[in-house]
């Protein structure tokens, strides 16, 4: 199979994973899924991905660490976010740091 | 306030539909940071309409587009996904009895906002908290497929992603989503934790791989019952509006 093909294989299975999960808790019995454990393991894992991955999504070009034009996005988007500016607002100008820093040639 | 169709609404269904306008738009930069990562549109609408879960298809589209392998990138959607597992039991007193269509539906619209949104109504009103949860679920899928395909067609016109900056938003976008979760100190040290470990792994290890290994560490971290109470998160404090 081609990696096209893998791609919407990995794509319909997520899909299906992602409402099996959610399903999970809607059909377990409550005591089931209120053991202290697996809420904190659940939480934990949400933010540890996520950070992660804005973190490698900032440093990291193919499997290189790099310091570049990203860095001052990010650091634009967390002025915003602690500014509580809007979701949409805080990707928009994360984007125009880094494009405007390129343009000049300056990262 | 001001909009005559939002004033004749109630509580509940007003938070439902500016929820769902707010989060309708991260389907944009989705569906342009999808496209420059190399899903063409039918793929990316694909994730939006099936995943449906907004961390988890950012994180699918980041790890196809750091060159890491289909299946990386559905494990990683999945393990963000986790949480949601844990909205159904919080929504389950309001839900039940439910069966065939309206289950399955549902159960695919049970996600952070419909959950924050429902949990946000008083528990002496059940009938609110219904309607929170199928207005904000309902509202949100619609736009954020819409949205996604506006999203995928204004990515495909861009060439260079790196040019507009959208491998900083990417990045902008993660920081947005992980952010109100922030707030716990355990959590932060944890996340911290994990991801320098993601990032010592990076250039010994397939793309991918760093950021499962950071999902581990979440799991040896959360696995021994802390010895004081305070501050660990729970699964309901986690629901960011």
């Amino acid at each position: 199979m081609t990696e096209y093909a893998w791609t919407w294989v990995a794509i319909v299975g997520a899909g299906v994973a992602m409402w099996l999960v959610k399903a999970l808790g809607h059909r377990v019995p409550e005591h089931a899924l209120e053991h202290p454990r697996l809420t904190r393991i659940a939480a934990l894992v949400t933010v540890s991905l996520l950070t992660a991955l804005a973190v490698l999504q900032t440093l990291v070009s193919g499997r290189e660490i790099v310091a570049d034009a990203r860095i001052p996005a990010l650091a634009v988007a967390a002025i915003l976010l602690w500014r509580r500016a809007p979701f949409i607002v805080v990707v928009a100008a994360a984007a125009a740091t880094a494009a405007g820093l390129r343009a000049l040639g300056m990262a | 306030m001001g909009v005559p169709v939002l004033g004749r609404l109630d509580r509940a269904r007003q938070q439902a539909v500016s929820v769902s306008v707010a989060t309708g738009a991260y389907a944009l930069s989705f569906g342009a940071l999808s496209t420059a990562a190399g899903l063409d549109l039918w793929q990316t609408l694909a994730l939006s309409l099936l995943v449906f879960s907004g961390g988890s298809q950012f994180a699918f589209v980041g790890v196809i587009g750091a060159g890491g392998t289909p299946a990386l990138a559905a494990a990683t959607s999945t393990f963000l996904g986790l949480r949601n597992g844990f909205y159904g039991v919080a929504l389950a007193p309001v839900l039940r009895p439910w069966s065939g269509a309206r289950a399955m539906w549902g159960t695919q619209i049970t996600i952070d906002e419909s959950t924050a949104v429902a949990t946000a109504q008083p528990a002496s009103d059940p009938a609110a908290r219904r309607a929170g949860f199928w207005w904000t679920g309902v509202g949100v899928y619609i736009l954020w497929n819409v949205i996604t395909v506006l999203g995928a067609l204004l990515g495909q016109r861009v060439g260079d992603p790196a040019t507009w900056g959208l491998d900083a938003a990417a990045a902008a976008a993660f920081l947005g989503l992980v952010w109100p979760r922030l707030a716990n100190r355990t959590a932060l040290i944890v996340a911290a934790t994990a991801s320098a470990v993601a990032l010592a792994l990076t250039p010994f290890t397939p793309a991918g791989v760093p950021v499962m290994v950071a999902a581990v560490v979440a799991v040896i971290a959360g696995w021994p019952t802390p010895r004081r109470r305070p501050g660990m998160p729970t699964a309901e404090a986690e629901v960011a509006p």
